[in-house]
C-alpha cells in the first residue's frame, strides 16, 4: 500500500495532504492510498481523510496530542510494516522533515527528501528534487522495495476530495517515552494571510531603509493586495522584522503567484526562497541588482516613490 | 566530554553552478564551509570555552577536497578532525551510518549537524543520525545552552518556535540565529597546521548508497525581464498593474 501521514492543525487536515494524495495517485505505484490520521481527538480529521484516501487508519489517543519526532517516526515505521507499505509519503513540513529520516533508517530504507514530481522506472521510484539552493533540479532513484519519500509543499496540486467516504481503521501503536520535554511555545500570529499558503507575497530588504520604511512600504502593499509580508535575512538581522518572516535558504520557501521584491538585491540565499515563485515583481534603485535576471517585470527607481504610486494605484482602481 | 560537529565544504553560494557531462562539477569552483555548519561548529566552541575539559572533533564524509573546511575547521578552533574519504557523493541515509560509527568509536556526547545543506539541500542527516544512535534530537536550533548534562534552547517547530530540555547524549541540528560564528584568527591558523587530520576511506564502513542520481540540469525558469521606466512612477505604477492583470493574469 502507498501510505501517506496526514498532516492537519486545529481540526482539519492541511493542504499538503491534498496535494500527497494527488502524489500518492500519480505515482505509478500500485496498492490502495491509505491514510494515517495521527493525534488526539481526530475524529473530525479523519472524517475528511476518508474522503480522499482508499481507506484510513486512526490513531487517536492522548499520547498523541503533542507531535514529538521519536513518537511520530514509530508510529509511522510500525504501520508501514505492519500494512506491508512501499511508499510511504510525509509532508515537507519543518516536522515532517525531522521525522521521515527516522522512519527511513527504521525501515532500512531510501529517503527521498522534498520531492517535487515522483514516477515509477522499472521497478524503481525515481523523484525530482531541488539541490544547490534550489538552482538544480536532480532526479534520484531509490534502491530497494521500500521508500520513504517527503513532498515538497505547493509542487502538486491538491486533490478533490470524493463524495463516499473510505472505510476507517483504528490502530494500537507502541509508542517510546518522550525524551524531548517541551517547556514552552511562541506560536506565529499574524493577521495576514500566512506565507505558505498566499497567492501574493510582498517582501522587504534592506533597500526599504528602515524598519519604519518597511512597515509604509512592504505592508502598505501588502494590506492593498491583501499579501503575506515576507522579508530578506538582512532586514532579519538588522532587527527591523521578526524572523518568521523571513525567507530564503534559512527561512521560509514559498511560491505564489505574484512575488514583489521591494528594494532586494537578489542574492542566491533569497532566491532559494522564492525563486519558484509564477511571477517576480522587482523594484530595485539599482539597475544591475542580480535580481531583475530573475525577474518578469522589473522598475529600476526610489522604492521610496515607487511603493507610494503602487499603493495610489490600486486604491484608486479598487 | 566529547562533540563531534560536521563539516560540510559546498559551493560558495556567489557562484554559479558549472555542469560537466551531464552532472554538477565542482572542480574549479571556489568552495567554502556550509554557513549552516559554523554555527555547530561556534556552539561546539562556545561550551568548550566555558570547560576547557570539552575535546571539539569535526568530521567531514566527503571528497578529498573537504580537507580544506576542515582545516578552516581547525583554525577556527576545533582540536581535531577527521575525513571520511568518499569520492562518489553518498546519500544522506547512507552518511548517517558513517556518521553514527564515527561517533560509537570517538564516544561522542553531543554532535552538531547543519540545519540544512547548501549543495544537497537536504534536512536529513542529524535526524538520520540520532535514529541510528537512538539518541533524542533537535532540529533547527535557534538557542541553546548546557549545564549539569542537559540542553535547553529553542528551536523552529511546524507553527512557530518551542522551547525545549533534553538530557545528553543528543544531536542538535543548527539554524540562523543560534550565535555569530568567529572567525579564524593569524595563531590559530598556524596552530591548526599542527593538528591532527586523520583519513579514513569510506570502504571501512561498509555503507551503500541508498539513492542513485539519474540526471541532474541547472534549473533555467524563463523569466520576462521585462522593464517598466521608474522616472514617473504613476505611469509606472499603472503600467506594471496592467501587464500583471492583463499579461501575467495574476492579480
Amino acid at each position: 500500500m502507498i501510505l501517506i501521514v496526514a498532516e492537519h492543525a486545529n481540526g482539519k487536515l492541511s493542504k499538503s495532504t491534498y496535494e500527497m494524495v494527488t502524489a500518492a495517485r500519480d505515482c505509478g505505484r500500485e496498492g490502495p492510498v491509505t491514510l494515517l490520521v495521527l493525534g488526539s481527538n481526530v475524529a473530525a480529521v479523519a472524517t475528511q481523510a476518508a474522503l480522499l484516501g482508499d481507506q484510513v487508519l486512526v490513531a487517536d489517543s492522548p499520547a498523541l496530542a503533542v507531535y514529538d519526532p521519536e513518537v511520530w517516526a514509530a508510529a509511522v515505521a510500525q504501520i508501514a510494516s505492519e500494512g506491508e507499505a512501499h511508499t510511504i509519503l510525509i509532508g515537507g513540513s519543518r516536522s515532517g522533515r525531522e521525522y521521515s529520516p527516522r522512519v527511513a533508517v527504521k525501515l532500512d530504507a531510501p529517503l527521498m527528501e522534498d520531492a517535487i514530481s515522483l514516477k515509477v522506472a522499472g521497478d524503481a521510484l525515481q523523484a525530482e528534487h531541488y539541490t544547490f539552493l534550489a538552482r538544480v533540479t536532480e532526479r534520484v532513484e531509490a534502491a530497494g522495495p521500500v521508500v520513504v519519500v517527503s513532498i515538497k509543499p505547493g509542487a502538486y496540486s491538491p486533490a478533490k476530495p470524493n463524495t463516499v467516504a473510505a472505510e476507517q481503521y483504528d490502530v494500537e501503536l507502541n509508542l517510546p517515552a518522550r525524551r524531548v520535554t517541551v517547556t514552552g511555545r511562541i506560536t506565529e500570529k499574524s493577521e495576514r494571510v500566512s506565507l505558505a499558503d498566499a497567492d501574493i507575497v510582498v517582501s522587504g530588504g534592506r533597500g526599504v531603509g528602515s524598519a519604519e520604511g518597511f512597515v509604509e512600504l512592504v505592508e502598505g502593499l501588502a494590506d492593498q493586495l491583501g499579501a503575506a509580508v515576507g522579508a530578506t535575512r538582512a532586514v532579519v538581522d538588522a532587527g527591523w522584522r521578526p524572523y518568521a518572516e523571513q525567507v530564503g535558504q534559512t527561512g521560509k520557501t514559498v511560491q505564489p503567484k505574484a512575488y514583489f521584491a521591494i528594494g532586494i538585491s537578489g542574492a542566491v540565499q533569497h532566491l532559494s526562497g522564492m525563486g519558484k515563485s509564477k511571477v517576480i515583481v522587482a523594484i530595485n534603485k539599482d539597475a544591475e541588482a542580480p535580481i531583475f535576471k530573475e525577474a518578469d517585470y522589473g522598475i529600476v527607481g526610489d522604492v521610496k516613490v515607487i511603493v507610494p504610486a503602487l499603493i495610489r494605484e490600486l486604491k484608486n482602481t479598487q | 566530554m566529547r562533540i563531534l560537529t560536521l563539516i560540510r565544504q559546498v559551493l560558495d553560494a556567489e557562484e554559479s553552478v558549472r555542469m560537466k557531462a551531464g552532472a554538477v562539477d565542482l572542480s574549479t569552483s571556489k568552495l567554502v564551509v556550509d554557513t549552516m555548519d559554523e554555527y555547530g561548529l561556534e556552539q561546539a566552541l562556545r561550551f568548550r570555552d566555558a570547560d576547557p575539559t570539552i575535546e571539539v572533533i569535526v568530521l567531514a564524509v566527503g571528497a578529498a577536497r573537504s580537507e580544506e573546511a576542515l582545516r578552516t575547521a581547525l583554525a577556527i578552533g576545533a582540536d581535531r578532525a577527521i575525513l571520511v574519504e568518499s569520492a562518489e557523493p553518498l546519500d544522506v541515509i547512507a552518511t548517517s551510518s558513517v556518521v553514527a560509527q564515527i561517533s560509537k568509536s570517538e564516544q561522542a556526547d553531543l554532535i552538531f549537524c547543519g540545519g540544512g545543506q547548501a549543495d544537497w539541500d537536504s534536512h536529513a542527516l542529524g535526524a538520520a543520525t540520532a535514529e541510528r544512535l537512538g539518541w533524542p534530537q533537535a532540529t533547527w536550533t535557534s538557542a541553546l545552552t548546557i549545564a549539569g548534562g542537559e540542553l535547553t534552547g529553542t528551536h523552529d517547530v511546524d507553527a512557530g518556535k518551542e522551547s525545549f530540555a533534553m538530557a545528553l547524549p543528543a544531536v542538535v541540528t543548527t539554524q540562523q540565529g543560534l550565535n555569530d560564528p568567529r572567525y579564524p584568527t593569524l595563531p590559530n591558523i598556524m596552530k591548526a597546521k599542527r593538528k591532527e587530520m586523520r583519513r579514513v576511506p569510506i570502504e571501512d564502513f561498509g555503507v551503500t548508497a541508498k539513492l542513485k542520481v539519474v540526471s541532474t540540469e541547472v534549473q533555467v525558469k524563463e523569466r520576462r525581464r521585462k522593464r517598466i521606466d521608474g522616472k514617473d512612477a504613476t505611469v509606472a505604477a499603472a503600467e506594471l498593474f496592467g501587464l500583471l492583470r492583463n499579461e501575467a493574469r495574476v492579480i
